[in-house]
């Protein structure tokens, strides 16, 4: 919950409530991501890879470092909760 | 130094812990009187435990696992206010899985669902929103936890909840924020901390420069802290430089994901829905000024605690139960009596038990439990 998860924006899906959709290792999930857009047009978020909150975008990170703390939250055995809980429940 | 195989650099590793070794000497700090190194982040604790870090370092390095573990710190009056408003007849309560099975006084949640009650398990705030516009006829209420990490994605949740103009969705509203029990982690007598790891995803919300006062006015350096090895192992190496030299300072260690000044949309959801409460209740801790949220007046329609009579009563700990103790470290978890004897990850008595991010848990799944018991048994003789 509190770890996050890193994913990559492939599409918006709904550029009014800020929804996109997000690449969590293969799971695809809707997300909010009115934290990360900034200043820039909304579809120029699509491929940046992100740190994902319950649900939501918190951060933007660079994809080195996304396989890297992907493999660490796999270690930790957070990942597979996440993901778990990602599958469940794909939509906002 | 077994698990130093599974950095990504065990060169990078074993360097720092020769330069934090280095500094310990420089110091001279004894055994007897180890430095304390408050990890505030549950996240930072389960790191710790995962990869051995504190087996690693020199036995003057002990860490103080903090407060910040949310689901650790709920206390029991709380659960049982969840579990009154799951009872409710109509209700469909939605919360994160972690806090399934925090104890009650009567029941956890997972045993309220066991007795009938619609309780489901969400990944987020969002998916509670998709059912209340899913089940009109119901009324949804989201149990709103965590520090600052969390709280924009219930604030932008409870946003679009109006944006729609849902009327059957609710907010049981949780949510903590860390200065205020930074405050008071520091004012405490009791304790005796040289340094803080700062948690690392809470910063990336609130910022760096709301910890000056730590520095400037408690004069404690604080490094905001990654979560991998490498990232722990260089926090504990810059507290420690910085009491070498003789500074307090507030130093960002987790720059790639930290800003100093946080982020701004999420701090603007934060303000625009959520304002602070005179005080909160905290497991083991007590009242803590100004250390919760509540939803502002605007949002009233959205709050659960004004839309059901929530019996809200302070409710006391277990006789047995130390959690109290250990969140304020002043024993480590092996030392409560009840520890992986009653208490254990399948039957927790107290939530430090439960969540992956709680100390006792931590000790319990990565501790070498024998000697653990040991040591408690020549402790008590
Ligand atoms: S062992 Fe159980 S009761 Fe004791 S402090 Fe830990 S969680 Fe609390």
């Amino acid at each position: 919950m509190c770890l996050g998860i890193p994913g990559q924006i492939t599409a918006i899906s709904d550029a009014g409530r800020k929804l996109a959709m997000v690449d969590v290792s293969g799971v695809k999930r809707e997300v909010n991501i009115a934290c990360i857009i900034g200043d820039r047009a909304i579809e120029d978020c699509i491929g940046d890879w992100v740190l994902v909150h319950v649900g939501f975008a918190m951060s933007v990170i660079d994809e080195a470092q996304a396989a890297e703390t992907l493999r660490i939250l796999i270690e930790l055995g957070e990942a597979q909760q996440e993901i778990a809980a990602m599958r469940t429940s794909g939509r906002a | 130094m077994q698990y130093v195989d599974e950095f990504r650099d065990p060169d990078k590793a074993a360097s720092l812990i020769a330069a934090i070794n280095e500094l310990i000497q420089k110091l001279a700090i004894s055994r007897d009187k180890p430095l304390h190194i408050m990890e505030v982040c549950g996240g930072h604790t389960h790191a710790i435990f995962r990869y051995g870090i504190s087996n690693m370092l020199p036995p003057e390095i002990e860490f103080v696992h903090g407060p910040g573990c949310p689901v650790c710190v709920l206390p029991m009056g709380r659960v049982d206010d969840c579990v009154a408003i799951a009872e409710t007849p109509g209700v469909i309560f939605t919360t994160f899985g972690d806090a399934m099975r925090v104890p009650g006084s009567k029941k956890s949640l997972l045993q309220a669902k066991a007795d009938g009650a619609d309780i489901r398990m969400v990944y987020s705030p969002l998916d509670a929103l998709a059912l209340a516009r899913d089940n009109p006829d119901r009324e949804v209420v989201f149990f709103g936890l965590g520090f600052e990490t969390t709280a924009p994605s219930t604030a932008f949740t409870v946003l679009q909840a109006e944006a729609e103009g849902l009327t059957n969705f609710s907010l049981f509203c949780n949510h903590i924020t860390i200065i205020p029990t930074m405050r008071a982690i520091l004012q405490s007598p009791e304790l005796r901390i040289d340094g803080f790891l700062g948690p690392g995803h809470v910063s990336m919300v609130i910022g760096t420069k709301v910890y000056e006062f730590i520095a400037a006015h408690y004069k404690k350096p604080l490094v905001v802290a990654g979560f991998e090895p490498l990232d722990v192992l260089q926090s504990v190496w810059l507290v420690l430089k910085q009491i070498a030299e003789g500074r307090a300072e507030i130093e960002n260690q987790y720059g790639r994901i930290v800003p100093p000044d946080g982020n701004k949309a999420a701090l603007a959801a934060i303000t625009r829905v959520f304002e602070t409460r005179d005080f909160f209740e905290w497991r083991g801790l007590g009242s803590i000024e100004h250390s919760g949220v509540r939803m502002r007046e605007a949002y009233v329609r959205f709050d659960a605690e004004r839309k059901f009579a929530i019996p809200s009563l302070q409710v006391e700990d277990p006789k047995a139960c130390e959690c109290g103790e250990v969140l304020k470290g002043l024993i480590k978890p092996w030392q409560c009596k009840v520890f992986g004897t009653t208490c254990t990850p399948q039957t927790p008595l107290g939530a430090l038990m439960v969540s992956s991010e709680g100390a006792c848990a931590a000790y319990y799944q990565y501790g070498d439990l024998e000697g653990l018991r040991d040591r408690r048994a020549a402790d008590a003789a």
